[in-house]
């Protein structure tokens, strides 16, 4: 394990070394109307099995690149290829947790948690089996007959998060899942995340405007800048595995890397 | 208006004065029914209009015609032109408006027309439409149509447009078809705003039947109005004219109730 190396100093990668890469962005361009540059020329890798945060001040096409992956943003020029095949739209290996939770109202927990399933045509008993594992999951059992309404902010993306795992997805893709959620909420699911991570053998792709959430979640954050979006900077966090969360907001390695990246984007927040 | 208030009876956690009110005991509705024949039986009392009957001669009179089977007869052939002006109504009406809101290209031609007709004080139509299809029955289930028509369609086209991206987005990311995407989000998540649509389709249709029966040739309620008022039978009208409003009551209550039960208001705190 690479986090293993090193725990006292964040390591800056200029080239970077992914391995076995599962998403590659090639020369991706998102260009609005015809004069807005949301994104220019982005070329990534991300490694398989890991978690990759996209980092970056507002305005800087973070969310833009993550659609793009999804496969509902066309970009304006360039191609992903997930596990080496070209996108052309959503698929089944991708997986997408929605900032606003895109819960249906009209529908209990489970058949939220059950959606992408019945997307995919799965039987009605089997899909149900599924959702309810996962809702288990993310620690909402008791709950399967619940509407939306009657959930908190932080339990609405849970079952957003259980919608994208049923479908067994190889990656989620996060768009600021934790940002429409109270900060205890959201330290409380940062480190349920972690842990699912350990059980899940999956690749996360996780857009944040959180430096210190990215800091503390990530294998590898890949920072923006914003006007036109381009890759800035691509750190990787080398924080001790087997940390405690209390022992990591104490961490010089982590207080060093939240510090390092905050002079980073200073000069793009006015 | 244009736009139907969404909301709809929520039993629980949410209380207005308009909830509470629909809520309210028996005892209260029917002290607030008493409160007002009382203030009719005063005033007309007063002598204030030679024309304006008391409550209790109106009531009477009311009695006196469904005894004698005047009123059900009125009441048959006012429902012929509802009905078919209904029917007519919500079929083109449902299925223009949601066609509106899904293709751009039917909203850019079919917008407009609704625009108009909807705008138009359509009651100053009606004599041109006399003039066109005669005084029989196509001009009055026209007439019923073309107050009732718009509203539904409006209503429709504005509740599909409110359906939140994101939901959409959320089900073409889990690989739901364009098919599944309208029969699984659009429509259900649009449903309560197109059913308040309908409520207040029906009560204009009442209105374009009423209307009708007054201005082009008077049958069924509008000759019972006219008739007895021509002959200083103003109990009789009255009493015809209380008839119209509580039937019109009870199937615009009736609906609500309807909407209630089909969309499980309960369910729907957002």
């Amino acid at each position: 394990m690479q986090q293993l190396a090193m725990p006292t100093e964040a390591t800056h990668v200029p080239t970077t070394v992914v391995r076995d890469p599962i998403v590659e962005i090639r020369g991706i361009s998102k260009i609005y109307g015809s004069t807005v540059t949301a994104l220019q020329d982005i070329n990534l890798k991300f490694e398989r099995g890991h978690l990759t945060s996209l980092l970056g001040p507002s305005g800087c096409g973070k969310t833009t690149l993550l659609k793009i992956v999804a496969g509902l943003l066309q970009p304006t020029s360039g191609q992903i290829l997930v596990n080496g095949k070209p996108v052309t739209g959503p698929g089944r290996e991708r997986a997408f947790v929605f900032q606003d939770f895109a819960l249906m109202p009209w529908a209990t927990v489970l058949e939220n948690a059950a959606f992408g399933l019945k997307m995919q045509g799965v039987a009605r008993s089997l899909r149900e089996d599924r959702a309810r594992h996962y809702i288990a999951e993310v620690g909402l059992s008791g709950f399967e007959q619940k509407y939306p309404h009657e959930l908190s902010g932080g339990m609405r993306q849970r079952v957003g998060l259980a919608r994208a795992l049923a479908v067994n997805a190889d990656i989620l893709l996060m768009d600021e899942p934790f940002s429409a959620v109270d900060e205890q909420t959201r330290r409380k699911f940062q480190e349920d995340l972690m842990r699912l991570r350990e059980v899940e053998n999956k690749t996360f792709l996780f857009v944040t405007h959180s430096i210190e959430e990215a800091v503390y979640v990530s294998d590898r954050i890949v920072m923006l800048s914003p006007r036109p979006g381009r890759v800035s900077e691509i750190i990787d966090p080398q924080i001790r595995a087997d940390i405690t969360p209390d022992e990591l907001r104490r961490d010089e390695a982590y207080l060093d890397t939240v510090e390092r990246i905050w002079t980073g984007i200073k000069k793009y927040v006015e | 208006m244009t736009t139907a208030n969404p909301s709809i009876p929520t039993y629980g956690l949410q209380s207005g004065l308009g909830l509470r009110l629909w809520h309210a005991g028996l005892h209260w509705k029917i002290l607030s029914i008493a409160v007002f024949a009382l203030i009719w039986q005063m005033t007309a009392m007063s002598g204030f209009n030679f024309a304006f009957p008391t409550f209790t001669a109106t009531m009477s009179a009311l009695w006196s015609m469904i005894a004698d089977g005047s009123m059900g007869a009125a009441y048959l052939r006012t429902m012929e032109p509802l009905v078919i002006g209904l029917t007519i109504s919500l079929s083109i009406g449902i299925s223009a408006g949601v066609a509106m809101g899904l293709r751009a290209s039917v909203e850019w031609v079919t917008l407009p027309l609704f625009i108009v007709m909807q705008a138009a004080p359509m009651a100053a139509l009606i004599p041109l439409v006399t003039f066109v299809y005669g005084i029989g029955l196509t001009s009055k289930v026209l007439a019923v149509v073309m107050l009732a028509m718009p509203v539904i369609a409006m209503n429709c086209y504005k509740a599909v447009r409110n359906v939140p991206p994101s939901m959409v987005s959320m089900c073409r990311s889990f690989t739901g078809s364009r098919m599944q995407q309208v029969t699984q989000i659009i429509l259900p998540a649009a449903s309560p705003m197109m059913f308040a649509g309908l409520r207040l389709g029906v009560a204009e249709g009442f209105s374009g039947v009423v209307l009708a029966e007054l201005l082009i040739t008077p049958t069924g309620i509008g000759d019972l109005i006219t008739y007895h008022r021509s002959v200083a039978n103003f109990a009789h009208m009255y009493a015809t004219i209380v008839s119209i409003v509580l039937f019109a009551i009870l199937a615009v209550s009736l609906l609500q109730w309807l909407e209630g039960r089909l969309f499980h208001a309960e369910r729907r705190g957002n």
